[in-house]
């Protein structure tokens, strides 16, 4: 029991589920990178792939596991702030946050951020496409592209997705190397190579993302319409 | 030169503490940082007013007895440094200078800028050595090793438990501590026999004494005096979860 309740092993937790949400954020990407077609060949695509995913006993697993990290993630992030709470003093003159990125040092904030907008997330998609009244296309499909177009209709909605892929990448940004130095990568070539490569991911994560919101805003009734 | 002081005053554990000023007119820019305070304290005494405690020992920046907040980061300014090591050429003539002790719930403050870092000890008592029959030194090449190893296990070993890193760090952890032990002796053939006992053992006390958890933002490596990588953390991380892993 004491090996469950170490510091390190609330780490590892935080590190494992971490890395299924990286895993889980690069098959998300792909996925919607759907969304980026025509309309029409997007729309088919789209609603193929949604209609594919639900009814895969394999994704199924899949998605308790991802219920799981997104909730252990969270909850053990909220113990440890809570326990390093009572680790820490406050200074009367305090200038230590010049030794280190302000984004390693606000994890918990970036992560409310992100648990809000997954709230909002899921609540308009996943629960619609789950439990909501929602039209068939033409192939039978639940028609998902058109609940993601109307979705992206107002430019604040838009907004609120960029701001918090912004988050995300952040996140991402200290959250990768840090899981994988949590786990106890320490031969120092590899680490260097975990530095580069978590920073190329963060950046294609969050680029990618942010540029799905925008692209539908601007095609479907912006400028380029 | 000539500087404002605002330091920390705190009569003992249980009682609260504040910033006091204190002017100080007749200090040479030559002298070290201790020695300015050593210059406060002959002013206060003639005053006849307590002299400020704080805790000093070699004074050549290797025994990691020094060690308080200046201008709110661990050991002053000057990155690679010990207070003791510290100059007043680095400050400007007529600076205001913060100076607080160390903060952790772990590090309780006993005196003004004394604090008790007896946790640090403890945590080396559970497992920071190794267990040889005392008695004639061995012959030296009875266990070869090879050069880069010797330099790695001394670079972790360079560590003097200052505690700039708890005081640094803002989850008051000692990650980088008791891991620049664990890897310093788990590197070299003499340690690594009872690597898994030890991690295990000294981890556990760590958490014990009451440190945070390691949030990994390096900002421990960064005021490090002696540079100590947080690469060690990534060790002690490797080797706690191969010990849980096959344990008998």
């Amino acid at each position: 029991m004491n090996f469950l309740k170490s510091t390190l092993s609330r780490k590892n937790l935080m590190a494992l589920t971490g890395l299924f949400l990286c895993f889980f954020l690069v098959i998300h990407l792909l996925g919607n990178l759907q969304l980026l077609l025509p309309a029409d060949r997007a729309a088919e695509s789209f609603n193929y792939y949604s209609n594919l995913l639900s009814g895969n006993i394999f994704i199924k697993i899949i998605s308790y596991v991802l219920y799981f990290s997104l909730i252990a993630h969270a909850a053990d992030a909220l113990y440890i702030t809570l326990r390093n709470k009572r680790t820490t003093v406050k200074y009367a003159y305090d200038n230590r946050k010049q030794a280190s990125k302000w984004y390693s040092r606000n994890m918990g904030i970036l992560g409310t951020i992100l648990l809000i907008f997954l709230v909002i997330h899921f609540k308009d998609f996943w629960y619609v496409y789950k439990f909501g009244v929602i039209p068939y296309d033409k192939n039978g499909n639940k028609d998902l592209y058109v609940i993601v177009v109307h979705a992206f209709k107002s430019w604040w909605y838009v907004l609120i997705y960029i701001l918090s892929m912004f988050a995300l990448g952040f996140h991402l940004l200290h959250g990768f190397k840090s899981a994988v130095r949590t786990l106890g990568l320490y031969h120092p070539g590899y680490a260097a190579f975990v530095q580069k490569f978590g920073m190329i991911y963060s950046y294609v994560i969050t680029i990618g993302f942010a540029v799905i919101p925008v692209y539908v805003h601007l095609t479907q009734f912006g400028l380029w319409n | 030169m000539r500087v404002h002081l605002k330091i920390w005053r705190q009569k003992d554990a249980g009682t609260a503490g504040k910033l006091m000023d204190y002017e100080l007119d007749n200090v040479d820019n030559h002298m070290s940082f201790l020695e300015m305070m050593d210059t406060l304290n002959e002013q206060l005494i003639l005053k006849g007013e307590m002299p400020v405690e704080f805790d000093h020992d070699c004074r050549e920046g290797i025994c990691g007895t020094c060690g308080m907040m200046i201008n709110g980061q661990a050991h002053g300014p000057v990155p690679g440094l010990t207070a003791c090591q510290l100059h007043m050429r680095e400050f400007e003539d007529g600076a205001t200078i913060y100076v607080e002790p160390f903060r952790a719930a772990a590090f309780p403050v006993k005196r003004d800028l004394k604090v008790d870092r007896s946790a640090f000890d403890r945590i080396i008592q559970a497992g920071g050595f190794i267990t040889a029959s005392t008695g004639q030194p061995a012959e030296a090449n009875t266990i070869l090793i090879t050069h880069e190893t010797a330099e790695s296990a001394f670079d972790s070993a360079a560590c003097i438990g200052c505690g700039a890193c708890v005081a640094t760090c803002k989850n008051s952890s000692a990650a980088l501590f008791t891991s620049a032990k664990i890897a310093h002796l788990a590197k070299i053939p003499q340690g690594e026999k009872e690597a898994a006992k030890r991690v295990l053992k000294m981890v556990s006390r760590m958490d014990e004494e009451g440190f945070g958890h390691c949030s990994n933002t390096e900002a421990c490596e960064v005021e490090c005096p002696q540079g100590i990588s947080v690469l060690n953390i990534a060790r002690m991380n490797w080797e706690y979860t191969k010990a849980n892993l096959l344990k008998d």
